[in-house]
């Protein structure tokens, strides 16, 4: 709350300082161009430093909004008010259309589409007859509410700042909801974000369509502030810039943003006006002095100039667990206690010439622990991803409580109760560890964007971090939930995953290597947890190499090698079984035999 | 629209494909070795371009004193990164590669300017591929195991500062160079000039050096290994640091082949690399920023939409280019497969 109160009280601020007696009226001016430059950048920092998307093309998007509300005025004489949600909109369908394009690809993908597109639309804008070609579109009327004129500079100013003052607050909102949560997760990568239900693609298509929107709204008040409009404004160099102030100030960071602005406008002033005194051509300077200082600033404060302001500010109290919130809806068991809950028929992945997973077959019943182990490289992992959906099986089917659930895609099998954590830990090393576990209650959440940009989500927000805080207390973490997750020790952070899953509220839960990096205590407190999970109805599926944590836990064991599977059994069983005792122990005494085995794999 | 408009069109548009398509080799080679999208490959045509202007007309090229000046700071920046294990070989190796030979082509420059089309040729390639392994240690050497995007937004800010160095040293005045020759053979209706043969064998000798080099030599099949795998080809032996100059010795130099040969052919400023070189990555884009036969295709094919909409829509012609783009990405988004990208 204290970041929204700073930020209101800043923009009061300077929204109020033009009416000073004798205050410069170039400085009001000053001021109107970092503020129309932060709403942009504020957009970027969602968009880059949040979400890890980049665009250099938001000074196209912006020129959206210009000409919107310079068309709209001038050649169709709609009143300027009128035009703001037709800017907008064009803004954010243009985003929309190309977010569309790219977001399916690769991160680098949408930077060079919006450099491509940032560099056709300028000479769109300066070739077509309706937007006045490169003369642009002059004589825009000043904006104008009920009769009550903005013309005024010192009235404008405030209207941009009122602008960008509710820019911050809804980004600032954005960022701390569900959504934001899975535009935070972005960073991660797609699998663990869609392992948890969140779709990757429609969160990069929202944050992109947002930050345009933003791009819009500046642009659209540009057109007022200057009266005229013209295509340079909206060139990728100008593009280029907008992510320079967000690189600059701290991608990441409403604030960042703002000071972004700031140091990049007052900068570009001081070159304008400082240089030529001493330079014969100052507009030959600014390139070099922008590109170099860009490229020393990645190489020497990669996470812009804020965080250095911020570690002299006092340290944000962290969020309060809610007390009174409602509880979430349940979920009950897919299938009674001792029916097969998990089936896995012939499952067989190929990589190229290499079979990593080769025709296997078990089963996991409800409320059974049971345990896939074997060497490394014996396929355990794979057969994971083959079950959550994050690979697709080359043959063979998984059906899950009856239903088959291979080819259904990650996100519709992490709905019907599969949760899982992951061999490399994959949290969100910035973010507390309380809010890292309540992503894994997205899917029992409902509100969406809009809500969260006018804080409609609080019930629900307070009910998912009741949930989180729960869970995090039954693996024994509370001490630790405000604390950064990548503070975390490794085997710490691997049951803060165990807890991410849980608050997905999973029927059956597939932990990788739970029990590594942990010492013997903590071992037998997580084996303890799992026991009282078991008894509570769930099924798991558990790949582990510590045999002793295996043996004394598992109903039943899965050995694989080589992509085979070699044995299966109770412990007792595999504890003397004579093909998984020569898979780990060597066999020199049977070869003949381990060559049979081998084979399925042997091939690449 | 008759025929001979059509062939000219069609010579236009394969000949500007055949620069586009060496553009977008380069782009290729340093985006698999160091996962640099290399938005400043344009600067280094205009810079071989004007350089090579220069040098024809008798003049020293502004890029024979930026070398140097590159080479001094590429040298502080190993001298301060290595400041506890200087040695005296160390020393040797670094006053030869950023001392001597920077200062010999500068004198070479001032000899040799004017004297002969081979000369300047010569020496236009030599001082700008110098220029990359230079551009790398100082701007991308430090980043190198950062995301892609790190290095995507310190390529724009290379650009950008290659661009304002190309204004202080070239001037905003567009230079044109003498055609590499005057030989000219009809086909046809057609004429095909010289300098459109020089640019067909040019591209057809690179593709068939950059094979030979990828497959039959070490260096080669180290940057290879580097491009699949940057800490495994570290663990084998490779200097990933030394892949990368590498690579962009090699983009310099095709950059600085293309200027050369493009200058004949049109005015060159020192601003218009930049959207030579982005029609080369449309063409590296549609090639999946990873074949180099596609990329050839892609390029040819972007050089003819381009020839025949500057006849049809002149004034559309950027617009439709850079548009192309869009349905290309499309069209990857739903058949390409995925990569998982984390930073």
């Amino acid at each position: 709350m204290t970041n929204r109160i700073a930020l209101c009280l800043f923009a009061f601020v300077v929204i109020l300082a033009p009416f000073l007696p004798g205050f410069p009226p170039f400085w009001i001016i000053l001021l109107d161009n970092i503020g129309l430059a932060a709403i942009v950048a504020i957009g970027l920092v969602v968009l880059t430093g949040v979400g890890g998307l980049t665009s250099f093309g938001q000074a196209a998007l912006a020129g959206f909004g210009a000409y919107s509300a310079a068309v709209l005025t001038t050649h169709y004489g709609w009143s300027p008010l009128a035009t703001l949600p037709v800017a907008l909109a064009v803004s954010a369908f243009a985003a929309f259309f190309l977010g569309f394009v790219t977001v399916r690809l690769a991160g680098h993908y949408l930077p060079l589409g919006t450099i491509a597109w940032g560099l056709a639309l300028y000479y769109l804008f300066g070739q077509l007859e309706l937007l006045g070609r490169h003369d642009g579109i002059s004589s825009i009327p000043a904006l104008t509410v009920g009769g009550f004129s903005f013309h005024e500079p010192a009235r404008l100013h405030a209207v941009i700042w009122g602008a960008l003052l509710l820019s911050g607050i809804a980004t600032l909102n954005l960022l701390d909801s569900r959504v934001g949560r899975a535009i935070r997760s972005l960073r991660r990568g797609s699998t663990m974000a869609e392992s948890f239900g969140i779709s990757a693609s429609y969160a990069k298509l929202t944050v992109f369509v947002y930050a345009a929107v933003l791009a819009g709204l500046s642009g659209w008040l540009y057109a007022f502030f200057q009266s005229a409009v013209t295509p340079s404004p909206f060139n990728l160099n100008s593009g280029i810039s907008y992510l320079f102030m967000a690189v600059v100030g701290g991608a990441g960071q409403v604030w960042g943003a703002i000071a972004g602005a700031f140091i990049i406008t007052e900068l570009r002033d001081v070159i304008q006006r400082v240089m030529p005194a001493l330079l014969s051509d100052s507009a030959l300077y600014e390139p070099i002095v922008f590109g170099v200082l860009l490229i020393i600033l990645l190489q020497v404060a990669p996470d812009g100039l804020w965080p250095l302001v911020q570690r002299l500010l006092p340290e944000p109290k962290p969020r309060p667990v809610p007390v009174h919130a409602d509880t979430l809806a349940g979920r009950d068991m897919p299938t009674a206690r001792g029916e097969q809950i998990l089936k896995v028929t012939d499952a067989t992945k190929k990589f190229g010439g290499l079979t990593a997973v080769n025709g296997v077959n078990f089963g996991v019943k409800a409320g059974e622990i049971v345990a896939l182990i074997g060497p490394n490289g014996a396929g355990k992992s794979t057969t994971f991803n083959l079950i959550t959906g994050v690979l697709s099986l080359s043959s063979g089917s998984v059906s899950f409580a009856g239903q088959v659930i291979s080819g259904i895609g990650q996100r519709r099998i992490a709905g019907l109760g599969i949760a899982r954590t992951f061999q490399h830990v994959k949290l969100l090393p910035d973010m507390s560890v309380l809010e890292n576990v309540a992503l894994g209650g997205h899917l029992r959440g409902r509100k969406g964007f809009l809500s969260a940009l006018v804080r409609a989500d609080r019930r629900e927000e307070a009910s998912l971090f009741a949930e989180a805080a729960r869970q995090i207390e039954r693996v024994g973490l509370s001490e630790h939930m405000h604390k950064p997750a990548g503070s975390l020790a490794l085997g710490q952070q691997r049951i803060v995953e165990i807890a991410r899953a849980l608050t997905m509220n999973p029927s059956l839960l597939l932990l990788d290597e739970p029990a590594a990096g942990l010492r013997h205590f903590e071992k037998g407190q997580l084996s303890e947890l799992l026991s009282q999970l078991r008894a509570e109805g769930m099924s798991l599926l558990l790949v582990e190499h510590d045999m002793g944590f295996v043996m004394g836990l598992t109903d039943h064991i899965v050995v694989l090698d080589f992509g085979t599977k070699i044995a299966e059994g109770p412990p007792d069983v595999i504890r003397k079984h004579p093909a998984v005792l020569e898979a780990y122990l060597g066999g020199a005494a049977e070869p003949a035999k381990r060559s049979d085995a081998v084979s399925g794999g042997a091939e690449a | 629209m008759d025929l001979t408009i059509l062939l000219f069109l069609v010579q236009d548009g394969v000949t500007n494909g055949a620069i586009y398509a060496l553009l977008g080799f380069a782009l290729v080679l340093v985006f698999a070795v160091t996962r640099i999208i290399f938005i400043p490959q344009g600067e280094f045509v205009a810079y071989g371009a004007l350089t090579y202007a220069m040098l024809q007309a008798g003049h020293v090229p502004g890029t024979a004193y930026l070398l140097p000046i590159f080479a001094l700071i590429a040298l502080l920046f190993d001298l301060y990164a290595e400041r506890s294990r200087i040695t005296g070989g160390f020393l040797i190796r670094q006053g030869i590669e950023k001392i001597v030979v920077p200062l010999a082509l500068l004198f070479a420059a001032r000899e040799l300017a004017g004297v002969s089309t081979i000369a300047s040729l010569v020496l236009t390639v030599a001082i700008v591929s110098a220029l990359g392994p230079h551009l790398y240690r100082i701007a991308f050497q430090p980043l190198a195991d950062r995301s892609v995007l790190v290095l995507l937004i310190a390529a724009v800010g290379t650009h950008l500062a290659l661009t304002g160095l190309g204004l202080v040293f070239f001037g905003a005045e567009g230079l044109r160079a003498d055609a590499l020759t005057d030989f000219s053979v009809d086909l046809g209706p057609l004429p095909v000039s010289g300098q459109n043969i020089a640019v067909y064998a040019a591209t057809l000798l690179l593709i068939a050096g950059l094979y030979w080099f990828f497959e039959r030599t070490v260096q080669g099949k180290a940057l290879r290994a580097t491009a699949v795998n940057r800490l495994g080809a570290r663990l084998v032996g490779i200097r990933t640091k030394g892949t990368g100059k590498v690579a962009l010795a090699l983009a310099a130099g095709i950059g600085a082949v293309s200027g050369v040969l493009l200058a004949p052919m049109t005015t060159i400023y020192y601003d218009t690399g930049f959207v030579i070189g982005l029609k080369g990555f449309v063409a590296a884009i549609i090639g999946g920023l990873a074949s180099y036969p596609l990329t050839a295709a892609a390029a040819i094919t972007v050089g003819l939409i381009e020839s025949f909409s500057s006849f049809f829509a002149s004034d559309y012609k950027e617009v439709i280019v850079f548009t192309l783009l869009i349905p290309v990405l499309l069209v990857r988004s739903f058949t390409g497969k995925h990569t998982e990208d984390e930073d």
